[in-house]
């Protein structure tokens, strides 16, 4: 631990305007939310004049074990965001991250460049012209089926029949760029002797990395995967492409928690929702700080 | 041998993955020039600029664009850059117990609070500010959304830029303000971009936020004037116009990618090491 | 030196600002909730009448119309917002079906409350229909004015009727002659649907209105009984109407479930018909004097006249429907209320009147031709919607004006969106409709109306 440089009055005053916001944005809505989430409040109807302290009504409605599964509920919805998540965010964004990262590891060129590029534009691209893009790739006269068909496959309806393949699809495509950066720049930081000895000894590219890139790679894949599971959990954009539809089908919670608490203005309900979700998010993140910090141990 | 079918393993992977990327945007090459659009992609028989025409006689959009997309971009620009920045460096060079986690927890917050739940706290935070139907009122949530991330970035940053000048110019006499000024924050200046870059760009992308907060059709940025190109009866895209205008709003952060990436190398620096 | 002239140039721009506000003292009203032909009015006959008015009267005022792109969904949700926060302009448009659980929830005044009892001696008051006047009305108040009310009905295309062989003044009278006309149109016409009745939670209110309780009321009663006034959450009707939905849908395939689950399915399905490739559309008379409207709807047909009409919604049986009728049509309305938390309530509803004056409406009339809330301001030229005042409208009826009623109804789309995904029977999604339902409204406000088999 280096010398500070500043007092601890001073660097408080340095994070004095920042403090502010996250107090004003973050903090405040955060235990309007909570308080919220014990009661009945709604915007329309009764409820909203007088509400009533509920206790944790609304919690138990939430787990309502008997309706929980089924669709436009939340068990059903917290079903389909792990899909989405699983899908979407480890398998897509990191997977296909890591695997763009490390195909394109010590080589440069036009390929490359056409690469990354593409995919940050998709990262970097307003959020209704991708939702438009893909509402227009994925319909039954779109791209993807006009290149089906010249490949002699058969057309699909994707967004009617496979929308939460179609919105997994669609935010691994959004999201992926990050990761590649971001395992890009750790393999940059990889000494090259350390795969040049592995080819010395004669190690099979599979070998190469499972060896040595990946263990490596381990503490940047934990950052990764904690940023982008946290960002996919909370993704509203799908909102965009499907609406949660057809039928629920691709009501995954953000979504949901938009529907009661800004559709049907059951803005108790919602929050406790809301509540979940951040309990939910905190275990991840707590499960990522576990496996960073036994790591750094491991190095230490 | 191996080395052969390694390649064709990794070309094969490679233009697959190009195809999976470069074909949900190839509808925006042609269908913006084609005067009959549909959804399916086809080159124009007759390409022709009339859709551009008929989109920037839309004053509704082309202020949003030109205008209000631009001050809310830049204004969460230069706000989420110049706070993280302050912040960063209060964190990095002063002595704050567990500061890490302070920055998971916030980043937590972040991810959860900007969701759909608690809009309708900050519209009412934002009513009783006075400040509904303004631009400040959206830079203002749109800096509280992105500062923890921002913050996150930007220690990193930080964190590599040596304090040898700063001791000097302690020894010298200078305040730590005049330390941060003139010494600091120029060394810092890499993140400061990428920070910056990345905050315009979610700001210029943002929809639910300026959604809820903004009433004149004068002040609305365009992720919502896009959607002037929807018939409001029901919700159907005029995909003539939308085509046109989705180009004409996503080309400023193409542009500003390859600006960047061409003068500093678009990467992160030494951003998210651990 | 630079810094100071820049400083100079700012005082210079906030002084014009400033004075630029203290010259104009004008009042300023606004008008919200508005799109299409009626921003052109707004715009061209009610705001530079009413300003001259005014400023001949010795208080000048500034009407500034606010266009609203977005579907009902998002208007009612800013309404929620703007009107909890105390925001919003003056004159809101507004869809009567809302009007309960806004007022319930303090969100909305009567206008004698925010504008004096004088507001009661409007002189429109007396060429309103009181039945019309209700749809800005809530338990005996009133909080605006209606634009006018409608009727549902099941437009057909004659071109395709007689590709098929089938009379082109074809009026069934029963829910089997309605489903044979289908089928005959699904074996004559391949690649043609022969008929759409609204579902599902996608397309929002239209699945209840346009799609359910058209059906219901022709099994025989509402989704409310007004005579208990308890909801009727299971009986032998609703289950009918659910089957139907079963057979058009899933049995039998003779409508299009895709339009009624995709998002903009509503519109998918309206462009099919006016492409000639839908043959029968259970909907309200927007879809004529909107949609279709040649030359200024989105799916303008330029033969409209000639190819499309309409046919009554005949009961499941002669005489088995809604009150013992025949047929049977359900109506909403929309209109213009007034903001509680508006500076100038008076100017506000002055400016209202004036709206509805029966020149002005007139105007609006020649615009877009429809039944006006004024008796005074007739229908010009148009035979079609001349027909819906008279045969239509005398059948129909409105929905509860209730404040669950939007929580009801989006059980109701719920539960034809169950039957049409095939996610659920007709009975297990009439069971499921009861407990929600029931959970909505308590116990005591439901009754059951036993099941005869």
């Amino acid at each position: 631990m280096q010398k500070a440089v500043l007092s601890r009055k001073l660097s408080l005053l340095f994070l004095t305007p920042a403090l502010v916001f996250v107090a004003l944005f973050l903090v405040y809505p955060f235990f309007s939310i909570f308080q919220m989430s014990f009661t009945n409040r709604a915007l329309v109807g009764a409820n909203a004049l007088n509400p009533q302290n509920v206790g944790l009504q609304n919690y138990m409605d939430l787990f309502d074990t008997q309706d929980w599964m089924r669709r436009g509920e939340m068990g059903h919805s917290l079903w389909l965001t792990a899909q989405f998540v699983i899908g979407s965010a480890l398998i897509g964004q990191a997977g296909l991250g890591l695997g763009i990262a490390v195909a394109f590891h010590n080589r440069k060129g036009l390929l490359r460049e056409l690469v990354f590029t593409l995919a940050i534009a998709a990262w970097i691209m307003p959020d209704v012209v991708v939702a438009f893009a893909w509402f227009a790739y994925l319909d039954p006269d779109g791209t993807l089926n006009q290149m089906l068909q010249a490949v002699g496959l058969r057309p699909q309806d994707w967004l009617f029949d496979y929308p939460l393949l179609s919105i997994i699809l669609f935010n691994t495509w959004r999201g992926t760029a990050f990761s590649m950066l971001l395992f890009s720049s750790a393999l940059a930081s990889i000494p090259p002797s350390y795969v040049e000895t592995a080819d010395v000894i004669g190690a099979r590219p599979w070998q190469k990395f499972r060896d040595i890139l990946l263990p490596l790679l381990r503490g940047y894949i934990a950052t990764d995967l904690i940023l982008i599971t946290l960002w996919t959990f909370n993704t509203f954009t799908p909102f965009l492409l499907t609406g949660g539809g057809p039928s629920y089908r691709s009501n995954i919670i953000a979504i949901y928690t938009y529907e009661v608490g800004l559709r049907f203005f059951q803005f108790g309900k919602a929050s406790a929702i809301a509540v979940i979700v951040m309990l939910i998010n905190l275990v991840l993140a707590s499960i990522y700080l576990f496996i960073s910090r036994s790591r750094q141990r491991q190095i230490a | 041998m191996r080395t052969l079918l390694q390649r064709i393993v990794i070309t094969v992977f490679v233009v697959a993955v190009a195809t999976f990327f470069i074909t949900p945007l190839l509808w925006f090459i042609f269908a913006p020039f084609n005067p009959q659009v549909s959804l399916a992609v086809t080159i124009p028989q007759s390409p022709s600029l009339a859709n551009f025409a008929e989109v920037l006689g839309n004053s509704l959009a082309m202020r949003g664009l030109l205008q209000n997309s631009v001050i809310i971009g830049v204004g969460a620009m230069v706000g989420t850059s110049l706070v993280a920045a302050l912040a960063a460096y209060g964190l990095s060079r002063g002595s704050i117990p567990g500061r890490s986690l302070l920055i998971y927890v916030l980043i937590l917050f972040s991810s959860v609070v900007t969701g759909t739940a608690s809009m309708v706290p900050i519209f009412k935070l934002i009513f009783d500010l006075g400040l509904i139907n303004t631009h400040t009122g959206v830079i203002l949530v749109m800096i509280g959304g992105l500062l923890p991330s921002a913050i996150f970035i930007m220690q990193d940053f930080v964190d590599s830029v040596p304090r040898s000048y700063e001791e000097a110019a302690m020894v010298a006499g200078a305040s730590p303000l005049q330390i941060f000024r003139d010494v600091t924050f120029p060394s810092m200046r890499p993140g400061v971009m990428v920070v910056g870059i990345w905050a315009l760009v979610n700001a210029w992308g943002a929809f639910l936020i300026p959604f809820i907060l903004l009433r004149s059709p004068e002040l609305l940025p365009a992720s919502v004037t896009f959607y002037t190109f929807y018939d409001p009866e029901s919700g159907m895209p005029q995909i003539r116009m939308v085509a046109a205008y989705a180009v004409l709003y996503t080309l400023p952060v193409i542009l500003l990618y390859l600006l960047i990436n061409w003068r500093y190398g678009f990467r992160f620096f030494g951003g998210i090491k651990q | 030196m630079a810094m100071k002239l820049r400083f100079l140039l700012v005082c210079v721009f906030v002084f014009a600002l400033v004075g630029a506000a203290y010259a104009q003292d004008a009042i300023e009203l606004t008008i919200g909730g508005v799109s299409g032909v009626e921003v052109q009015w707004l715009n061209e006959t009610v705001k530079p009448g009413f300003e001259a008015m005014m400023a001949e009267a010795g208080t000048p005022v500034k009407v500034t119309v606010i266009e609203f792109s977005g579907s009902g969904e998002d208007l009612r949700q800013q309404y929620v917002l703007d009107l909890g926060a105390g925001a919003g302009a003056d004159i809101l448009g507004f869809d009567g079906f809302w009007l309960p659980e806004f007022v319930e929830g303090g969100l909305l005044k009567p206008v004698t409350e925010l504008v004096g009892d004088s507001a009661l001696e409007w002189e429109g008051w007396s060429v309103i229909p009181e039945g019309i006047q209700a749809i800005m009305g809530y338990d005996g108040q009133l909080y605006g004015i209606p634009r006018g009310t409608d009727g549902r009905v099941i437009w057909y295309r004659i071109d395709l009727f007689e590709q098929a062989g089938l009379p082109t003044d074809w009026q069934p009278t029963s829910w089997a002659e309605l489903l044979d006309t289908a089928r005959t149109i699904q074996a004559a016409l391949p690649g043609v649907t022969p008929l759409q009745l609204n579902a599902g939670t996608a397309m929002g209110e239209a699945s209840t209105l346009q799609g359910f309780i058209m059906a219901l009321l022709g099994a025989g009663h509402h989704v409310y009984d007004f005579e208990e006034d308890k909801w009727i959450v299971s009986s032998p009707a609703i289950l009918a109407t659910l089957e139907l939905y079963e057979t058009i849908y899933v049995t039998e395939e003779l409508g299009e479930v895709r339009w009624q689950l995709v998002r903009n399915g509503r519109d998918l399905s309206f462009e099919a018909f006016s492409k000639g490739e839908v043959a029968m559309l259970v909907e309200g008379d927007f879809f004529w004097r909107g949609p279709l409207a040649p030359g200024t709807g989105n799916y303008a047909m330029a033969n409209r006249n000639e190819v499309v009409t309409f046919a009554l919604m005949p009961a499941r049986e002669p005489g088995a429907g809604y009150r013992g009728q025949d047929f049977v049509s359900a109506s909403g309305g929309t209109g213009f209320v007034l903001n509680a938390n508006s500076d100038h309530p008076q100017l506000a509803w002055e400016l209202l009147t004036y709206m509805f004056s029966r020149d002005t409406l007139e105007a609006l009339q020649q615009l877009q031709p429809r039944i006006r809330a004024r008796v005074d301001v007739p229908i010009p030229n148009d035979p079609v919607m001349t027909r819906i005042a008279t045969e239509v409208i005398p059948l129909s009826t409105i929905r509860p004006q209730l404040p669950v009623y939007n929580q009801v109804s989006a059980q109701i789309q719920l539960m034809t969106e169950r039957i049409v995904s095939r996610e659920m029977t007709p009975m297990e999604a009439m069971q499921a409709y009861d407990a929600a339902v029931t959970e909505i409204v308590g116990e005591d406000n439901v009754i059951r109306i036993p099941l005869e088999r």
